[in-house]
């Protein structure tokens, strides 16, 4: 159950990583733009997806959120304290309320730390003691998570990856936090053992009301943990929506694009669906293009696109997008359709966006044009 | 005449823990132009299997045994010889990782014209003309200056169009693609699959696409093997496996598969872990994590191991149950998460 109280809110995040020059004056001489202004709001007991492919800066978001990176500017509010002002002792406390999960279940447990020991921790660091000892504690959680307590004093070596992922989650809710950052929490694991570790967050979140940021490449995985969604690209957010509403009505090309390209274990489906290819490269974040960030690459992309930077604005049920041009083509069912399917033909949009959200837009596109190309002669950068 | 024969492949490999059967008598067909898939879990024996048709397997402790015909020339017993002239020219390989699989310090042209030059007498001029016409065909944006570009100098997916051109240089009739796009973003994964299916059907190739993905199979595959602890578990073309699966490990991964287009529903995961294959369970291999034993066929299950039987036309299942039982299991599962489709 989601509830009403706001545990996170994110305002104009920034991350930037210099680049220097010259080995002693250290000349700053450009910067990779990471994290370039997101917004953020998460409440109790809710999952936030965000989304988006290598090199947007989702890892980096989900990392400068929780101060594992230090955020170049922006605010950070948790539970109404803003942490990016607070000393790294001021932090300590707060880390037991927050907490991480990370990819890799083999580089993520200290070898030489038992599976005790590494679940253990966070109460040596915090300095808790729990009623009936650390040991107990441990156990309990570790029985919580589908681990056998009796593996108490066992590496990590001798367990396989999903496991390792229990192993990371227990540390991750030993201290019962209120707030956890997934960073693709299940995508190094084989698909059977996926199933696992995504029904055990959804238990332990109904169970403790934890929320997550749940930073994952597959869109798939997004929509079966996630209440609402994120899509980033280039450091940007470019789409926000509730989970339905952005995968039965996304705005904004670039998740146009991505839900077209995400191939579904349904041969009839796939045979009838239409596939947006994206051209070319995502551009550096070196050198982020002008105006919108996905201009570069979007087929739809007009004069406008290439100067003016499009705004996040809220299309209705906070539903936001920023894209000069939004699709108002209503999916149905979270598909991308070829033209001959018959399915195309849809009846009542569930989210009628407001009309005067519509007006405003200039001349905005009813439709996505048919055959997804680059303009012959067009060079993608 | 069936273009590619695989029977009664054996793969194992000395350890220090022991002998382990990677592979344990694995059987398939695979026809010019078309796609088989095989689908499995880490250490279930696709990329066992996937490189010992490539003939990979030449380290010292391993034994290959049973046959796998090519064309009618058996690989398990064929010459070194035979076999360079044959890698890279009548089968090639793509392998999941582009960044480890293209040579560092040279560039990307001559390592093109060297996949040339192996199998084929000509200049040097006329292995760049084909490099370049290559690296056109896979999608690759000024080519020409590509050729003297080195592999860091790419991107992942343009890395793997590398790979795939240079597996296609010599027009390979058959392409083994090991996870091709696993390491790739989804929306460069779709142009390496489109790209994939374009020049299969320009070549009518055959391809053996070995994936964990079964998105990616729905959308490349006309005929699957599902294997399980180094033994093929269930073979069944597109629609049958996807709508009729007989096997309940295949009911297992189609029900704890998150799809993008339901939302919601609670993944019937499927319990327990793959087996090792040093000590594998005993009976069938898949008993312990089974969801559809049941008190009556227990004992079965765990003592005798169960042979591969055709329960339909061209489907093939390893499972004691009986049709009934193994149909029941199947629908009732998948209406619990797909809600009846």
């Amino acid at each position: 159950m989601v509830s009403d109280q706001e545990i996170l809110k994110v305002t104009d995040l920034y991350k930037k990583f210099p680049i220097t020059k010259g080995a002693l004056l250290k000349k700053e001489v450009g910067s990779v733009n990471a994290v370039n202004g997101i917004n953020l709001t998460l409440n109790e007991s809710e999952t936030l997806g965000l989304v988006g492919e290598s090199g947007c800066g989702k890892s980096t978001a989900g990392r400068a959120i929780l101060r594992l990176l230090e955020p170049t500017s922006g605010k950070v509010e948790f539970e109404g304290t803003d942490i990016t002002t607070l000393s790294r002792g001021e932090m300590v406390p707060m880390r037991s309320r927050m907490q991480m999960i990370f990819q890799d279940p083999f580089s993520s447990l200290n070898p030489r730390h038992t599976v005790g020991s590494i679940i253990g921790a966070p109460y040596e660091v915090q300095g808790i003691k729990p009623a009936g000892g650390v040991k107990n504690a441990v156990r309990e959680t570790m029985e919580r998570v589908g681990l056998n307590p009796e593996h108490f004093n066992r590496y990590p070596n001798e367990f396989s990856g999903g496991q390792r992922q229990r192993i990371g989650i227990a540390r991750a809710v030993t201290l019962r936090p209120k707030f956890i950052v997934c960073d693709e929490p299940v995508s190094a694991l084989d698909v059977s053992i996926q199933a696992q570790v995504i029904n055990l967050l959804q238990d332990l979140q109904d169970e403790f009301g934890i929320a997550y940021l749940f930073v994952a490449h597959d869109l798939s995985v997004v929509r079966q943990i996630s209440d609402r969604v994120a899509v980033m690209y280039l450091g940007h957010i470019v789409e926000q929506a509730s989970r339905d509403d952005l995968y039965t009505h996304p705005y904004h090309p670039y998740t146009h694009a991505l839900l077209s390209a995400v191939p579904v274990p349904d041969p009839k489906v796939e045979a009838q669906r239409e596939r947006i290819v994206l051209r070319g490269d995502l551009p550096s974040p070196i050198n982020l293009p002008s105006g919108c960030v996905f201009s570069t690459r979007c087929w739809q992309a007009q004069d406008k696109c290439h100067t003016d930077v499009p705004e996040l604005q809220d299309m209705g049920n906070g539903h936001k997008v920023a894209c000069h041009f939004p699709i108002m083509e209503f999916l149905g069912n979270s598909l991308i359709i070829g033209p001959d399917s018959g399915m195309t033909e849809q009846p009542d949009r569930v989210v009628p966006p407001p009309s005067e959200v519509l007006q405003s837009l200039q001349g905005g596109r009813a439709t996505r044009p048919k055959g997804i190309d680059y303009a012959e002669g067009e060079e993608p950068i | 005449m069936t273009f590619l024969s695989v029977s009664d492949l054996q793969v194992s490999f000395s350890t220090e823990d022991g002998t382990v059967k990677a592979v344990d008598g694995v059987s398939f067909n695979v026809e010019r132009g078309k796609t088989l898939a095989i689908v499995g879990e880490s250490g279930s024996g696709k990329s066992v299997t996937s490189q010992a048709i490539m003939a990979l397997h030449t380290g010292r402790g391993t034994t290959v045994t049973g046959r796998i015909e090519l064309d009618g020339i058996d690989i398990v017993t064929a010459s070194e010889e035979k076999l360079r002239s044959m890698r890279g020219n009548e089968m090639a390989m793509i392998f999941q990782d582009p960044f480890s699989s293209l040579h560092p310090f040279y560039k990307i042209g001559s390592q093109l014209a060297e996949a040339v030059h192996a199998h084929h007498k000509v200049s040097k001029k006329e292995a760049k003309a084909e490099a370049l016409r290559m690296l056109n065909k896979v999608g690759i944006s000024n080519p020409e200056q590509r050729l003297e570009d080195y592999p860091h100098q790419l991107s992942g997916g343009m890395r793997q169009r590398v790979m795939i051109a240079m597996a296609l240089i010599n027009g390979p009739e058959l392409l083994i693609a090991d996870e091709p796009t696993t390491a790739l973003d989804v929306t460069v994964q779709a142009q390496i699959l489109e790209l994939l299916a374009e020049l299969q059907a320009e070549f009518n190739t055959a391809i053996i696409l070995i994936t964990h993905d079964l998105g990616i199979v729905a959308d490349m595959a006309d005929e699957i093997v599902v294997m399980y602890g180094g033994r093929i578990v269930e073979k069944a073309g597109l629609h049958d496996l996807f709508y009729k699966p007989q096997m309940p490990y295949t009911v297992g991964l189609l029900s704890s598969v998150p799809r993008l287009d339901s939302a919601g529903n609670r993944l019937l995961s499927i319990g327990g872990q793959p087996p090792s294959l040093i000590n594998l369970p005993t009976g069938c291999v898949f008993n312990p994590r089974c969801a559809a034993k049941n008190p009556e066929i227990a004992p079965r299950c765990e003592s005798e191991r169960p042979d591969l039987r055709e329960v339909g036309e061209n489907q093939f299942v390893r499972c004691h149950l009986d049709d009934e039982q193994r149909e029941k299991f199947a629908t009732t599962r998948l209406e619990e998460v797909f809600g009846g489709e």
